[in-house]
């Protein structure tokens, strides 16, 4: 192994690494603010590198199917529960995020698909396709549920997953697909030759972390939405949603997972179940720092984008192998370090 | 509405009649109803009855496949020995796996399955001793003497005889002493450790049982198709397993068979109606199942099982004789200095909630504790119990130093405890929940009780149980759901239970709270009773009334530290103890 090589590896794990991080970040969002492993992140990957990559040859993603029609279900429950209470007064909101919103982004697209406007263009309407399913999925599958405990939670996560797997494969096929690069430029970066699509993965890595830091930090939303983590209970008596605090968690893990998918979409080829192994990476990520600190999940993350890169250069059969058989020393270490006392579940 | 056992015996005849009435085809989907099942059953012991989740059990159900496929066809072995070799592979991997994942918190356990689950299908694709994503083709049928199950409606037969005799077996497990413990182990741990359950090696025992379910189930699966290759072990079987267990009810050992039929019958109709329906071929299934469970989940999360059983199995009711040879009992202790804390000491954070607490008890003694809410009663009981460990001092129970031991070991120097918040196994009766308090006191194990073999034992521990049920008056409900009755009942389910263990010293926390009066009489009485056999009681109780009439001492708390000791008399007329109670009177 050549130093050229060391480094054009590195560069390249650190690339898969910021997106790992990225990913884990969300994860630790949605589970301290809603205790949901959102398993079905891998799926916002997915949807939204092969939306990327059809609307650049020109077509309509299938993904508008499912935009359009997750929204009224979502739309028929909170009308169902408008009904049940006689209280209608949400609902012309709920009717313009679920119903009105989807179907202006689904039209949209009909229109742009042929039209194969500049890039810019085309992310942003992956991201309106794509982001809005985040809360519709915490409407129809999770919010009936927030009572329950971490493992029905859990095994909501995986059905919600299976559900918008298949959906996948039944609207997008079962060909892998490439976007193209933002970018072919390569510049000199000391000895190594950096290329553009690289260095905007980490740029945008580090935008998006500058962003959730600020609104976490500043923010009155990213406010509520801590002292729900730290205290469900608490916040609700201090006059905090729940599911307000849900539902934006998860806008904010669907905008991180669609633009995760966006990043990744011209690295990789992408079907549609590539998501789900990407973004258990990001789960193995968040683990490696502990699955309880922010920065600790990122500095796993990168570590396991580093590991996966030389990993492959030594043997690439079994890359996937040894990256998901690197949780295992982290869960000895915790195991190890866990005291005795029970976390019982309710009944 | 059937008698059980008659639906036993009828499912029984079905699945012996089939493959003589019913085609190739339904006898196929037969037997992947059957190796799905023994998939199912593990997880419906492991995360219906333990809660322990597990999305990676297609991981043991491969690795005995693959053990076999290559130990078979690569280095001419008999099946049967191939069959020892995968089981004891899989008993390791699952032993190391339990042991780094089952101590952490619920939710690891769920990812890491799902972690090693995409691992292993990744290793089975690439290693070229396994036939890469090919697989291993051409396995030798199992041969029973000269018999050769070489079609599909002989082995038919040995996978339908393995998952009955299976199916009886964990449901025989399930009504022992070994299975009240494991069934107590969802919700209910901490009171398990109390009564000398090691939640964390019985954890691991049923843990090592599902892998084994699955590894067998691999195994037949390998020979059925006489081919394995890496599909049929990919992380949705491991899903779909676990929705099986879910959809047939995770909470009974039949809702194994239930869920595997409902979602492989499902699956197979879907295969062939929905793409005729839609035209495109896709993964519809996945979109049905998904939706099919987020139903489940929202509307009915106990399953289809113990819907059916509702509407259409006369539960039976197992007669309890009172005649069954007495337990052997505690030698009784005279005279005996029984407990000793000294000095103790628990914080929680900036929170001191005892403070350098002493006292002593003697063994014939009832010792009431008493003081304001938070005075830190029930942070004692749990100092003397070790559920939690103490920050300083030392607890010394008949000689032998116990602050730091865990509630296992305490449990077995004959210390017994009721909880404030009722700690019962509510969907178990009262008879089977008081017979917990006896676990210390019986020895048969898991494998014991799947055959049966733990039946005159289990008699006495069951007499046992109802002669202390007995004793608080409930012989009325003994075979009642625990979580129907009363809180005033469920709080004598509390003391029977917890004399169930033949303790020494005997901790009550507020058992009079929610009995009416003349119970209260009654349980008074009792427990008079009870320091005249030698027992040492100590007492947490806010009826003044009642530990009045009843203490020989007291000892009163106020945050977190001793406020007074002394006779009843005495204490009530200390000025420190009402100024605590009552606030200053200036």
């Amino acid at each position: 192994m050549t130093p050229d090589i060391v480094l054009w590896l590195a560069q390249d794990g650190i690339t898969n690494g910021a997106i790992y991080a990225l990913l884990a970040l969300a994860l630790l969002l949605v589970f301290s603010v809603t205790r949901v492993i959102f398993v079905p992140q891998g799926e916002f990957i997915s949807y939204a590198a092969l939306s990327l990559a059809l609307l650049q040859s020109g077509q309509v993603p299938g993904v508008v199917y499912v935009l359009v029609a997750g929204g009224l279900v979502a739309a028929a429950l909170d009308l169902a529960r408008a009904i049940r209470l006689r209280d209608f007064s949400a609902l012309p909101t709920a009717l313009a995020g679920y119903v009105a919103f989807p179907c202006a982004m689904a039209a949209l697209a009909w229109w742009a698909a042929p039209l194969k406007l500049a890039l810019a263009w085309q992310v942003l309407i992956v991201m309106g396709l794509v982001v809005p399913l985040g809360p519709i999925v915490y409407r129809i599958a999770f919010r009936p549920l927030a009572n329950a405990s971490v493992l029905v939670l859990f095994i909501a996560a995986i059905a919600a997953h299976y559900t918008l797997q298949g959906l996948g494969l039944v609207f997008f096929g079962g060909e892998g697909l490439r976007s193209a690069a933002f970018s072919d430029a390569r510049f000199a970066l000391g000895v190594v030759q950096a290329s553009a699509q690289s260095l905007l993965v980490i740029l945008a890595s580090i935008a998006v972390m500058l962003v959730l830091w600020l609104f976490f930090g500043r923010s009155i939303y990213g406010k509520a939405l801590r002292a729900t983590a730290v205290n469900r209970i608490g916040a609700r008596l201090v006059g905090i949603r729940a599911e307000l605090a849900g539902g934006i968690s998860f806008l904010l893990a669907a905008f991180i997972g669609t633009l995760s998918g966006i990043l990744i979409g011209p690295i990789t080829t992408i079907y549609y179940d590539t998501g789900f192994i990407i973004g258990l990476k990001g789960f193995v990520g968040a683990i490696l720092g502990g699955m309880a600190s922010y920065p600790l999940a990122v500095a796993g993350s990168i570590a396991l984008g580093l590991l996966e890169s030389y990993v492959s250069f030594w043997s690439s059969a079994f890359k996937e192998t040894i990256v998901f058989l690197v949780i295992i020393p982290p869960l000895v270490w915790l195991s190890l370090r866990s005291r005795q006392v029970e976390e019982e579940e309710e009944e | 509405m059937i008698p059980a056992r008659a639906a036993l015996l009828a499912f029984v005849a079905f699945i012996a009649a089939a493959p003589l009435v019913l085609g190739e085809y339904q006898v196929t989907l037969l037997i992947y109803v059957g190796l799905a099942s023994l998939v199912a059953l593990g997880l419906v012991l492991l995360t219906g009855i333990a809660g322990v989740m597990s999305f990676g059990q297609q991981v043991f159900a491969g690795l005995a496949a693959y053990t076999t496929a290559v130990l078979t066809t690569k280095y001419g072995a008999s099946p049967w020995l191939a069959l020892m070799a995968g089981l004891v592979l899989v008993a390791a991997i699952a032993f190391f796996l339990g042991a780094i994942t089952l101590r952490l918190s619920g939710h690891y356990l769920p990812i890491s399955t799902i972690a090693w689950g995409i691992a292993i299908y990744f290793m089975f694709g690439n290693m070229e001793l396994l036939g890469k994503y090919t697989g291993i083709p051409d396995l030798p049928p199992v041969a029973i003497g000269d018999f050769k199950l070489a079609t599909n409606r002989s082995i038919y037969y040995l996978i339908w005889l393995v998952a009955l005799a299976l199916l009886v077996a964990s449901s025989n497990l399930l009504d022992s002493r070994t299975g009240r413990a494991i069934r107590a182990l969802r919700f209910r741990g901490v009171m398990a450790e109390s009564f000398g359950v090691d939640t964390a090696r019985l954890k691991t025992v049923v843990f090592l049982y599902a892998a084994l379910f699955a590894a067998l189930s691999g195994w037949l699966y390998a020979h059925f198709l006489r081919f394995v290759s890496p599909n049929a072990f990919n992380v949705n079987a491991g899903i779909e397993y676990l929705f099986m267990a879910v959809v047939g009810g995770a909470s009974h050992v039949w809702g194994a068979v239930i869920g595997a039929s409902v979602l492989t019958l499902l699956k197979e109709w879907l295969k062939d109606l929905l793409p005729t329906r839609f035209g495109a071929s896709g993964n519809y299934e996945a979109v049905v199942f998904g939706i099919l469970m987020l139903l489940l989940l929202h509307r009915a999360s106990t399953g289809l099982g113990p819907l059916l059983a509702r509407w259409f199995i006369k539960p039976r009711r197992r007669e309890v004789s009172l005649d069954a040879q007495a337990l052997p009992r505690r030698s009784p202790l005279a005279g005996e200095t029984i407990l000793v804390v000294e000095k103790s000491s628990k914080r929680f954070g900036g929170l001191v909630a005892v403070r350098e607490l002493s006292f002593d008890m003697r063994s014939g003694e009832i010792l009431g504790l008493i003081g304001p809410n938070g005075a830190g009663k029930s942070t004692v009981f749990n100092l003397v119990t070790g559920v939690l460990p103490c920050d300083g001092g030392r607890i010394t129970c008949r000689g032998e130093r116990i602050d730091g031991r865990r509630p296992t070991a305490i449990a077995r120097l004959g210390v017994a405890r009721t909880f404030q918040h009722v700690n019962l196994v509510g969907n178990m009766s009262v008879l089977e929940n008081i017979a917990i308090g006896a676990h210390l006191r019986g020895r048969s194990g898991s494998l014991r009780a799947m055959v049966r073999a733990d039946r005159a034992e289990e008699r006495q521990l069951l007499s046992e149980a109802a002669r202390q049920a007995e004793r608080v008056g409930l012989q009325a409900n003994l075979h009642d759901a625990a979580g129907s009755l009363p809180l005033g009942k469920q709080r004598l389910v509390e003391i029977a239970r917890a004399l169930c263990a033949d303790p020494a010293l005997l901790l009550l926390d507020e058992p009079a709270a929610g009995l009416r009066y003349a119970e209260k009489q009654a349980l008074g009485e009792l427990l008079r009773r009870l320091r005249g056999e030698g027992l040492s009681i100590l007492l947490v109780e806010h009826d003044m009334d009642f530990v009045m009439q009843l203490v020989d001492r007291l000892v009163v708390m106020d945050f977190g530290e001793k406020l007074a000791e002394g006779l009843p008399r005495a204490i009530q007329a200390d000025p420190r103890v009402m100024e605590a109670y009552l606030g200053s009177v200036q």
